[in-house]
């Protein structure tokens, strides 16, 4: 067993890009932030005063032309990392990420790679509303050539980091904010971890219960209560949601005959109606309920806490809803119940009982 | 750039404006068979801009360009079996045939991209430049742009970004006057272009397109300066497209340009008027021309039977490369 560590999520990532930085020069950074007193997060803090500007560049607020550096520079031999703090500001540089790095390799058949990393922070809570608290993963999903990634762990956010950085195709790092605080073992040497294919999280029978991103945690919480109603689930972290590997989930589902998919952004469209379809056209002779979906509802996040308290989906929506497609009979109240005094216990608008605010 | 030792340098300029006008002649004449099923954006009357600013550079530095890139692929030395190749479809493209008219390049003759989304290519110019700097090279990246790039935001925050970091970019502009059929007039407020530069601490100039000479002096200058680590320039070529927007025709009919326009750039076709100019300096007699010419149409014709009779990509092929398999 490789030496391991407890680290948060962001130190994690912090430690993958020093040790890539420090294995392979052809590795540079560039990022909002990335040289300010905050550091990203603390994802990026100190990095400047060890690698020097040249490789820690604190650029000019142009996402587009950053983006389109950043292709220009991988085709010629260079491994960028752009940062985004919150997923919105990629949207500024669609057409850079969705006809430039998701097409050259292919366009060329073959002969240009794009092998950029482009992390973008979905946040969440502390009022930040509408346009700081998106998830927008599915519209990265849809693109062929787009590589798109989801950690929830501490040492999937170093592995898959370095991963992501050794990959010759562009990669979509989408970490949520509140997933930075996650707390977990760590490897100490730079080990990547697969970009191919979910985790398997816990063993069961009777559900397969497949989340992305923060949701896992939330279901995770689900999965343990919902095995005292008698319901043990086959439970997955999707991890990368493009290139799409399905086999292990439909696997499990012909097993389970039940699927309960929890997306991090929009149902509609989402992660979940995928593998929802796929589960249908490759599983549909061993269902024995209609899979189901969780996710955010038709609208976009209110700042104010007493309407986003409304807005996102809990342990307490996912246990009621794998009890009432596999023991339609349990106390489903008392199961909800249970959570929500668990959840209540911490202020729902923050990542973390440490956390002070602003972001 | 194709030179022939022991000749008058102008007379490669000359060789090379002439190829490209003499082979994109022979698309426009071929193109009703319908058997170049993809659009083409022809260059005819933009040879001076695209042979003055390519033959400015040597083999190691980069090109990035547009929708319009036959020319800046064919100047820059890039392959014409297999540019021709890639026109008709084939597996022996450039692209093996993925790419079409619109994405030409020739990584040995250092054309990197050409995209047709307006803007699209010029940061990733950018970023080629940032890789010589950081790389410690003393190549330069040209990014070949229209007019209406200067439009887009990108490129504001690309020529912001070079100028910042003192790269070894140059930003090319080929000012044709239109966006498909919008004149610059209803598109710009009336100032030159390359004030733009000013604005982001830039050099600059702005150049007549149609003279193959002045567009060579003044990127030969503005490359100079970028190979000393004196940073980005911003040139801008006045010059016209004689032929439609996409497509073989001439579509003066249409009236989106007046008969006096069109006549006015006529007189100061770039081909006619460095012919006229070499035979005044005896570089160039009619004799000598005849011989370019029948050489040049060898070549095409070479080029298209290479074309028409390579083989086609297999159909089997088409979900190859989606992703890049990790070395």
């Amino acid at each position: 067993m490789p030496k391991t560590r407890k680290l948060q999520a962001a130190q994690a990532l912090r430690e993958a890009f020093e040790q890539a930085m420090a294995a392979d020069p052809r590795v540079f950074m560039v990022g909002l932030g990335a040289s300010d007193p905050k550091g990203i997060f603390g994802t990026t803090s100190g990095l400047q005063e060890k690698f020097g500007a040249a490789r820690v560049i604190d650029p000019p607020c142009s996402e587009s032309a950053l983006t389109g550096i950043a292709i220009g520079a991988a085709l010629m031999g260079q491994r960028p990392i752009l940062s985004h703090q919150r997923v919105e500001f990629s949207l500024l540089a669609l057409e850079q990420i969705i006809d430039n790095a998701a097409k050259m390799h292919y366009v060329s058949r073959g002969q240009h790679r794009v092998p950029v990393v482009i992390r973008m922070i979905i946040g969440r809570g502390w009022g930040q509303g509408a346009q700081h608290a998106q998830s927008l993963e599915v519209l990265y999903s849809h693109i062929p050539g787009l590589k798109v990634v989801m950690p929830v762990t501490p040492a999937d956010h170093k592995g898959m980091m370095l991963a992501a950085i050794a990959d010759d195709s562009p990669v979509i790092f989408l970490e949520h904010r509140w997933c930075h605080y996650t707390e977990g073992e760590v490897p100490v040497d730079p080990v990547p971890a697969s970009l191919d294919g979910p985790e398997k999280l816990a063993d069961g029978e009777d559900i397969t219960v497949v989340a992305t991103s923060f949701m896992v945690l939330e279901a995770m919480q689900a999965v343990s209560a919902a095995a005292k109603y008698g319901v043990k689930a086959d439970f997955f972290d999707l991890r990368v949601l493009r290139p799409l590997n399905l086999a292990a989930i439909l696997a499990s589902v012909k097993r389970t005959g039940r699927l309960l998919f929890i997306d991090t952004g929009w149902t509609t469209y989402g992660i979940g109606a995928e593998v929802v379809a796929q589960a249908t056209e490759q599983a549909f002779d061993s269902l024995r309920a209609a899979p189901r979906r969780l996710g955010l509802p038709e609208m976009p996040v209110p700042a104010s806490p007493v309407l986003a308290k409304s807005y996102y989906v809990t342990a307490a929506d996912i246990v009621d809803t794998m009890l009432q497609m596999a023991n339609p009979t349990a106390d489903r109240q008392t199961a909800r119940a249970e959570l929500e005094a668990i959840r209540d216990r911490l202020p729902f608008d923050v990542p973390h009982p440490a956390f002070k605010g602003p972001f | 750039m194709i030179t022939m030792t022991n000749e008058h340098p102008q007379l490669g300029l000359f060789r090379s404006m002439l190829r490209i006008r003499m082979i994109e002649e022979a698309i426009a004449d071929r193109y009703a068979e319908q058997e170049m099923r993809c659009p083409v954006h022809l260059s005819i009357g933009q040879e001076a801009a695209v042979v003055g600013a390519c033959s400015a550079l040597r083999k190691t530095d980069k090109v990035v360009t547009t929708h319009r890139c036959h020319g800046h692929y064919l100047a820059k030395g890039g392959d014409l079996r297999r540019m021709m190749a890639e026109i008709y479809g084939r597996d022996a493209g450039c692209c093996g045939g993925r790419g079409g008219s619109m994405h030409l390049f020739d990584d040995d003759a250092g054309v990197v991209v050409s995209q047709p989304i307006v803007g699209s290519s010029i940061p990733v110019g950018v970023g080629i430049a940032l890789a010589f700097q950081q790389a410690q090279k003393d190549d330069v990246a040209m990014i070949c742009l229209g007019d209406a790039a200067t439009e887009e935001g990108v490129f504001h925050e690309s020529l912001n970004f070079a100028a910042l970091k003192k790269l070894p970019a140059l930003f090319f502009v080929e000012n044709n006057y239109f966006s498909v059929y919008t004149h610059l007039s209803n598109r710009q407020p009336v100032r030159p272009i390359s004030n733009m530069a000013l604005g982001h601490g830039m050099a600059s100039a702005q150049v007549d397109g149609n003279d193959v000479l002045a567009v060579q002096e003044a990127v030969a200058a503005a490359v100079t300066r970028a190979r000393a680590g004196e940073g980005p320039s911003l040139i801008v070529a006045d010059t016209y497209r004689f032929r439609e927007h996409c497509g073989p025709l001439f579509d003066d009919d249409l009236g989106y340009r007046s008969p006096e326009e069109v006549d006015h750039w006529k007189l100061r076709e770039p081909l006619e008027r460095f012919r006229q100019d070499l035979q005044s300096r005896n570089i160039i007699d009619a004799a000598l021309e005849a011989k370019l010419k029948a050489t040049i149409q060898g070549e095409i014709q070479d080029a298209f039977d290479f074309a028409i009779n390579a083989p086609a990509p297999s159909p089997a092929s088409l979900g190859e490369y989606v992703y890049a398999q990790n070395a």
